[in-house]
């Protein structure tokens, strides 16, 4: 056996590995190179040197892009992740001890199914879903309930809002897969604690905060990466839903999209691939952060 | 056609090369890749010589023998046109040459790996929303100069060369710093489409003057109707179109050109913001602000139910609603009212362009039978055949005059005809998107909210400037 392990761990990774080399770190290194030039998309690439990071310092709809994952990064987490706990608490321990097992509310089980459920939708029919819930006439769905139609609210169409209208989609869509994740992370957590702090009084308030919340930690710090990471795509609902592809004025305005827009319309390869590596650091520094902000000493159970 | 030694070779490796990469047995060739996918292609010989006999019925000199691959974008026009007209008629020309032919909804997607490969198919319809970037391909050399095309005779017009049987303005279309390398074929007329039969129960005329445009939109306003709209959501070049058609016929199509120029304060010319004041002030009045979160199909669909009376648009539009038109309805279009007395242009005179692109592959296996093919879309027999398949007028001089096709397209015709020379388009949008992308959200500004007319200048001077002061962007004048 001992001289024929080699043979057998090259044979089993080689696959995968050259998989992995080719569509990702080759892509990756492609993109890094193209950042350099100011290739268009046919013929030679010229090196520029570092002349598409200068222009992109100087875009102003980059920084509105930036503001933009600011705003989804700080909520986008924050509210999916409180209203999965939430959801994962009323369906695993809120509806109070039976027989000494903890159990959900009544019909946890359907709810677990509907939860979920958006998140076997496809994003690109959640964003034309959505596209008729927003309409801003009365074939939308929240305008003709409300009042018919006339004096609609205007969505996707006001700069006001449009984010967050984008926004409250993520969320919903989100939202089911969470509720699992902690639903599987409280499963973990022994009976004994949640009983043994029953039998001291704890409301259900109180083991929420003080039991699952602590026990919890681990799954909701991955939650919050996870989610961060989503906060700085959000292509596709903005691509398929908003005015004028990140509109209006630039106000769901993503750099994903920019990204999209330059190599399409605009053919600027180069500087695309330059708005890409930004977003790698991004998204790597931001993973980096989190992991370390939150860290914390994990409770032994 | 022979194969000049070598590139055979050379493309052989590869197409190997990519397969291997495809089977995931390379490991990380990164470098490797990218002179493949992203740079290569530019040592392709250039196979453009007349390797057939020319004669009167072959000018070019195409190869009878040589296979001819014709790609076709399948949108609002559809394909039929190409296999039912074009294709039979280069192949009674050419019996012996079997034409491959193929569709797709996504130009760049399918065709520019292979043209980077340095495999492009021969003839190219270049169009749909993933066109490719026709300056960045003649920037690359990939495009096939057309000027012989243009000087060859006519397929089937007797003693005319095929650009005596163009309308004027047609091969500059397709010029990139003086040498034509695309063909602009569909011949799009841009007015304010109404229902004539809507129009005709309530005594309502296409108005001439602005006042008159005005106390129509109110009659229409008093009947319930939305008097005017586009949408916001992703048509408001339409709309801009417009409003430059109207700084055109105030101040001369000179206006436009400074445009296409990026002259110095050519968008705070006093004519583009009298027009602007103009358009704000319709859509302030008689407008409806839910229509910025609309797609053009749907402001389209609700003037086909008689819930929009006037809608901005281009000479497609009949085909392109021709299956949700109830029958009480009739498309027809009227040149854009003049907002002053004292105009410098008439108020018949329109915004028509050469649209929808075809061009031959400088790198393909038959350049020549690719521009015999463009040679056959120009006859007087491939423009009716286009025409009557899309309700879409092309570039070939009265090919259509006699024909009775649809009630939209004779209204456009008769419009085009009674604007004689006074015709005009521009070009900065497919020139300089960036600047095409910001003349979006200002309309959309100046029309949805409130109607600054300085503003809507301001913004769009400053955005002109930016694209002027871009050294990265390749400037093109006309």
């Amino acid at each position: 056996m001992r001289h024929g392990k080699y043979p057998f761990i090259i044979g089993f990774l080689a696959v995968p590995v050259a998989l992995y080399g080719t569509f990702v770190v080759a892509a990756y290194v492609q993109t890094f190179q193209l950042s350099f030039t100011s290739f268009r998309g046919f013929g030679a690439a010229t090196y520029v040197g570092l002349d598409n990071f200068v222009r992109l310092w100087d875009d102003s709809q980059f920084w509105q892009a930036l503001r933009n994952h600011a705003v989804l990064l700080i909520f986008l987490p924050l509210i999916t992740i409180a209203i999965a706990l939430v959801f994962a608490f009323l369906l695993n321990v809120g509806g109070g001890a039976k027989g000494g097992m903890q159990r959900g509310v009544w019909g946890s089980k359907f709810y677990r199914v509907v939860f979920f459920f958006p998140q076997l939708l496809a994003l690109a029919l959640v964003a034309v879903i959505f596209g008729r819930v927003y309409s801003p006439d009365g074939s939308g769905l929240i305008n003709g309930l409300l009042n018919g139609g006339d004096d609609p609210i205007l969505f996707l169409a006001d700069q006001r809002w449009a984010l967050w209208s984008i926004l409250a989609v993520l969320i919903w869509q989100a939202v089911g897969f969470y509720v699992v994740l902690f639903s599987a992370g409280m499963g973990s957590v022994p009976q004994e604690i949640y009983e043994a702090a029953a039998l001291d009084g704890a409301t259900r308030v109180t083991l929420f905060f003080r039991v699952t919340i602590p026990l919890l930690w681990n799954t909701v710090q991955v939650a919050w990466v996870y989610l961060g990471i989503a906060a700085f795509d959000a292509f596709a609902l903005v691509n398929i839903m908003t005015v004028d592809r990140g509109g209006p004025d630039g106000a769901t305005m993503v750099l994903g999209m920019l990204i999209y827009r330059n190599i399409f319309d605009y053919s600027q390869y180069g500087y695309a691939s330059a708005i890409g590596v930004v977003l790698f650091f991004l998204t790597l520094t931001f993973a980096a952060l989190t992991l370390r902000v939150t860290r914390r000493d994990t409770v032994e159970m | 056609m022979a194969e000049i030694p070598g590139t055979g070779t050379e493309l052989d490796r590869r197409t190997v090369l990519r397969r291997a990469a495809m089977a995931g047995l390379l490991a990380t060739p990164a470098m490797g890749l990218l002179n493949a996918c992203a740079s290569g292609g530019d040592e392709g010989a250039n196979t453009d010589t007349p390797s057939g006999e020319k004669s009167d019925t072959n000018p070019l000199g195409v190869d009878p023998k040589a296979p001819l691959e014709v790609v076709i974008f399948n949108g609002g026009l559809g394909t039929k046109y190409a296999t039912d007209v074009h294709i039979p008629s280069y192949n009674k020309l050419f019996p012996e040459s079997k034409v491959t032919f193929s569709q797709t909804e996504e130009i760049a997607t399918v065709i520019q790996p292979r043209v980077n490969a340095g495999d492009p198919p021969d003839m190219i319809n270049n169009s749909g929303s993933k066109l490719m970037d026709m300056g960045a391909l003649v920037q690359a050399g990939q495009a096939q100069d057309l000027t012989e095309l243009f000087a060859a005779p006519s397929v089937d017009i007797a003693g005319s060369t095929v650009k005596d049987t163009l309308v004027p303005g047609t091969v500059e279309q397709g010029q990139f710093n003086g040498k034509p390398y695309a063909l602009n074929y569909a011949f799009t007329v841009f007015g304010l489409w109404y229902n004539s039969k809507l129009f005709a129960a309530n005594n309502w005329t296409a108005p001439k003057t602005w006042a008159e445009f005005t106390a129509l939109l109110d009659q229409i306003k008093g009947k319930g109707i939305l008097p005017y709209s586009y949408a916001g959501a992703n048509a408001s070049y339409y709309q801009y179109l417009v409003i430059l058609t109207s700084a055109a016929k105030i101040g001369g199509p000179d206006v436009l050109k400074n445009i296409d120029n990026l002259a110095d304060g050519a968008w705070q010319a006093p004519a583009v913001k009298q027009a602007a004041q103009a358009w704000g002030e319709i859509g302030a009045k008689y407008g409806n602000k839910a229509h910025l979160g609309l797609k053009h199909t749907e402001v389209q669909l609700q003037q086909n139910q008689d819930k929009v009376a006037i809608y901005p648009s281009g000479s497609w539009l009949e085909n392109e609603q021709a299956k949700d038109t109830p029958a009480g309805f009739e498309y027809a279009v009227m040149p854009v009212p003049s907002v002053t007395g004292s105009d410098a242009m008439p108020q018949t005179a329109i915004y028509a362009a050469a649209g929808e692109i075809y061009f031959v592959a400088a790198k393909g296996k038959n350049p020549r039978g690719g521009m015999e093919y463009l040679r056959h879309m120009l006859s007087k027999a491939g423009a009716q055949g286009f025409t009557k398949a899309t309700k879409v007028l092309t570039v070939v001089k009265g090919a259509t005059d006699g024909l009775t096709i649809s009630p939209g397209l004779t209204s456009s015709d008769t419009m085009l005809k009674a604007a004689g020379a006074d015709y005009f388009s521009y070009r900065f949008d497919t020139w300089y998107k960036k600047l095409d992308d910001e003349a979006r959200a200002a309309t959309n500004e100046l029309m949805f909210s409130g109607g600054d007319a300085q503003k809507f200048c301001d913004r769009m001077q400053k955005a002109a400037d930016a694209v002027k002061a871009d050294s990265s962007i390749q400037k093109f004048t006309r």
